[in-house]
């Protein structure tokens, strides 16, 4: 080999070692995901007089109590909600409990919009709540409008986010560790509070983190339950005088609010290792049995799902039937399902090939890098989809004329509003895994590729299809960068629901809102069966 | 092990590449018998229209349907790149802020003749295609037609205080409040915004809403457009509980409009997209399909609508109605919104 050859080699493995092409990976996120901070900085510094106007004036504080409470009420609840979920599915005799493991996940899949529409017309002045109880001489009903719609509607479309992390946290979860307390002399609920919730706190954690971002960018529910917050703000902004800059000012407010949040997620992270480091593999888990307490459990199951699922179920079936005579209900449904489903599909692949390394650069080598990369991409999942849909058609028509409305360009958007669901669920998994096993296969002479996709990534396939999954249903109810973003004339399922209600056409808006659910429901099915089959339950 | 690695790795490229190679491939051309069309008007409104366009003239149109003022922030945000040929708005205010940022080019007055002179821009920008009235609409079952008032200013009054529903968030409502500060002033307008607010009117974040409110009875009245009513009942099939009500004293017609983009380099078919909208076919279809008054003189209204004649208000030029911001921070102050 010439020493110029030679060279060559030595600088192609410089540049193409592991731990450089790790780096590069996460700092391109990084990037990725600070577009639409960095566009709302571009455009808020054209307006700089109005910034402080707009900062100091009375009504932002009310607005920003008013997200706060939300955020703050609708975080604590869908927690509850979700962690008494995930456990009572995964480790309790709960008769049916595969079924309710799938069926009360399925709210993730509503679009806010409907689902908020739906609760409006059920337990709304008038509505068929008050209808049924009409006879038994109810005439007026406390009103959802406000706080109280709000938190609920949330809490309903929010919780599963909890419940299908808490399950990811549960099931790396070695049952010899608890044995091993009780044996020490701790009762069940000492072991309870000192083994099992400081297991869990990462994955209930990342839960609530998600909650509290959705509930803060969520534009269709606080509007329709007329609840003030930044969201409706900056939507009015928009829409009402088409001034980006002010709009931009009350975006970087939400970003800012989303920093504190991120800190205080920060704090329930645990630093204690959490990867199983005795020999052997786990045991199955036990189950706990319930006994007399199924039957609060199966009111607890029900009444979510009810209010969560069966509601909005039965107010679309009931619109679709009304309008059945109406001849124009249910066109050819597939092409618009296809492009909902693979647009979703490839979200959901690039969101989780975009995690893994910045997940993996965050647990193995922690540092400055990687934790700017972990809260720039929860920065995009707190914003309107609106704000970065824009930001990426600043970005996109200026300087990369070649992809703009391409798809392409909407899996970007989708990416960076939508990372946030991934990175969750892969670092859930990942804190689980022993890095030994890692050098155990070093030492045995693999390379470090070879490493990873032999011994990391397949350990990481739990994490994995949980985060597709919740990315993919995520994506099937997008709709503002879908609008703006998508190739034009690329229609997909919201888009349709959308267009149908924004008319007030509930009966075309209908069908193409079961075939969401019914398309969300299959493919949810297929990933918790595909679950159960790979790990020991 | 190295086989395995560039195996891996060949994988990984040809998997990414074919990827890269479907996202691309996804966009569409541009040819010359298409034009992209930015629509703020709802497609179940104008999409059959626009295939009838296609079959007379080859013309493809790609349609980009979206909210009005999403579009609009879109256009501003492109800039001079924007790949969109035409922009049809459901209002004129969003017109009116594109004019303004120079993104317009003027049509020719052939074309802007057959419009009246208020529902069109002065400068000769953009133009009407179909007007929507401000209406009051109310509950059958507990209001008497009798009873409304003659104009806006009557609903101040005491008796109808908790009964009125109105949609603050939404850009028809907007427009109306922009109508108000032209005609009469700052002043008065914060006036009737306040004596409004002092009775308590229920905030819906659309006039779709407030019809559906109307209908449970859950209002008494509400402020909306006209259309609403017309295409639920005939979507559902049934008669609401509801009926529109003009009152005589005036009211205003915002229009649904279209200009053409500056930055297009298909004027000439873009032409004859806004011509096809203003001709009687297309007029005719607003009309008959969609409920609104047509635009071009000789189309007669809808014989279920009110006549727009008797509307005295409905003169007032919509090129007016530009100053937004004034409007929103008016609104802003007053708590209303």
């Amino acid at each position: 080999m010439t020493p110029k050859a030679r060279r060559k080699k030595h600088l192609y493995q410089r540049i193409f070692s592991g731990r450089r092409l790790l780096r590069i990976a996460v700092i391109l996120v990084a990037a990725l995901s600070l577009t639409p901070v960095l566009y709302l900085i571009v455009r808020a510094s054209e307006s700089a007089p109005q910034i402080i106007t707009l900062l100091t004036r009375p009504r932002t504080l009310q607005v920003l109590a008013n997200s706060v409470l939300l955020t703050v009420l609708v975080t604590a609840s869908a927690t509850i909600v979700g962690c008494a979920l995930a456990w009572l599915t995964m480790r309790t005799d709960l008769p049916g409990r595969r079924y309710w493991s799938a069926i009360t996940c399925l709210p993730l899949v509503l679009p806010s919009y409907v689902g908020a529409f739906a609760l409006l017309a059920a337990l709304g002045p008038n509505g068929m709540l008050q209808g049924m109880l009409a006879p038994l001489g109810v005439t007026r009903l406390p009103s959802i409008y406000g706080l109280p719609g709000a938190w609920l509607a949330l809490t309903l479309f929010t919780y599963p986010y909890v419940q299908l992390s808490v399950r990811a946290g549960l099931r790396g979860l070695d049952p010899a560790l608890e044995d091993a307390a009780r044996c020490l002399g701790l009762t069940r609920l000492q072991v309870f509070r000192q083994i099992v919730l400081p297991h869990l706190r990462p994955a209930i954690g990342a839960g609530a983190l998600l909650v509290a971002l959705y509930t803060l960018s969520d534009f269709g529910a606080v509007s329709l339950l007329q609840y003030n917050v930044f969201t409706r703000e900056i939507y009015v902004q928009y829409s009402a005088t088409l001034d980006r800059s002010a709009a931009a000012i009350l975006a970087l407010k939400l970003v800012a609010l989303t920093g504190m949040i991120i800190l205080i997620e920060n704090w329930t992270r645990s630093h204690r290792p959490q990867y199983r480091a005795g020999t052997g593999t786990a045991r199955a888990q036990t189950r706990i049995r319930l006994g007399n307490w199924h039957v609060p459990a199966l009111v607890l199951c029900t009444m979510v799902t009810l209010l969560g699922l069966g509601i909005p179920v039965l107010v679309t079936m009931f619109w679709w039937v009304r309008g059945l005579h109406a001849d124009s209900v249910i066109g050819a449904q597939t092409r618009i399902l296809l492009h909902s489903m693979s647009a979703s599909a490839l979200a959901a692949l690039s969101c989780v090939l975009a995690a893994l390394p910045v997940v993996i650069q965050s647990v193995r080598y922690p540092g400055k890098l990687s934790r700017l990369a972990e809260k720039a991409a929860y920065a995009g999942h707190a914003l309107p989809g609106i704000v970065v849909a824009l930001a990426l058609v600043f970005l996109g028509a200026r300087y990369l004329p070649f992809l703009y409305q391409s798809l392409f360009m909407l899996v970007a958007a989708y990416t960076i509003l939508f990372l946030p669901l991934a990175l969750g669920a892969l670092r859930t998994v990942m804190l689980k895994l022993n890095p030994r096993t890692e050098e155990a296969a070093r030492m045995l002479g693999h390379t470090p590729a070879n490493v990873f996709f032999h011994v990391t990534l397949p350990q990481l396939r739990p994490g994995m299809l949980t985060g597709m999954a919740l990315v993919f249903l995520t994506c099937m109810k997008e709709l503002p960068a879908t609008l703006l973003l998508g190739p034009t004339g690329f229609e997909t399922l919201a888009t349709r629901i959308w267009s149908a209600t924004e008319e007030a056409f509930f009966a075309m808006a209908a069908a193409p809102a079961l075939i969401l659910m019914l398309a969300a429901a299959i493919s949810l099915w297929i990933l918790l069966h595909h679950e159960q089959d790979q790990l020991p339950t | 092990m190295k086989v395995a690695y560039i195996k891996h790795c060949l994988g990984i490229f040809t998997f990414l590449t074919i990827i890269t190679l479907s996202l691309l491939g996804c966009r569409r051309g541009s040819h010359e018998n298409e034009i992209t069309l930015y629509s703020g008007r709802n497609q179940h409104l104008l999409a059959p229209l626009l295939e009838q366009f296609t079959q007379e003239t080859g013309i493809r149109v790609n349609t980009r349907y979206g909210g009005t003022a999403e579009l609009a922030a879109t256009i501003l945000e492109e800039g001079e790149r924007s790949p969109a040929d035409v922009f049809f708005a459901q209002d004129a205010g969003a017109l009116g802020a594109l004019s303004k940022a120079g993104l317009f080019q003027t049509l020719p007055e052939n074309m802007l003749a057959k419009v009246p002179e208020p529902y069109r821009s002065q400068e000769g920008l953009w133009v009407g295609t179909s007007g929507r009235a401000r209406v009051l609409v109310y509950n059958t079952n507990r209001v008497e037609e009798s009873e409304l008032p003659a104009d806006m200013d009557g609903l101040t009054d005491a008796q109808w205080r908790n009964r009125v529903g109105w949609a603050p968030m939404n850009a028809s409502f907007q427009a109306f409040v922009t109508a108000l500060r032209v005609e009469r002033g700052e002043t008065a307008t914060k006036e009737w915004l306040t004596a409004m607010a002092a009775n308590q009117p229920r905030s819906y974040p659309r006039n779709t809403a407030i019809l559906q409110a109307v209908a449970a009875g859950e209002i008494d009245v509400g402020l909306s457009n006209h259309y609403y009513l017309h295409t639920m009942e005939k979507e559902q099939g049934t008669t609401l509980a509801a009926k529109n009500y003009i009152p005589p004293k005036g009211t205003l017609v915002n229009v649904a409009g279209v200009g053409i983009l500056r930055t297009t380099r298909k004027t000439e078919q873009a032409q004859k997209l806004l011509q096809f909208l203003l001709s009687e076919q297309a007029q005719r279809f607003f009309t008959d399909q969609t409920f609104e008054y047509p635009l071009v003189e000789t189309i007669e209204p809808n014989p279920v609508l009110p006549p727009l004649d008797a509307m005295p208000d409905s003169e007032l030029d919509l090129s007016l109605l530009e100053d937004l911001s004034g409007t929103l921070s008016l609104l802003q102050e007053l708590g209303i919104l």
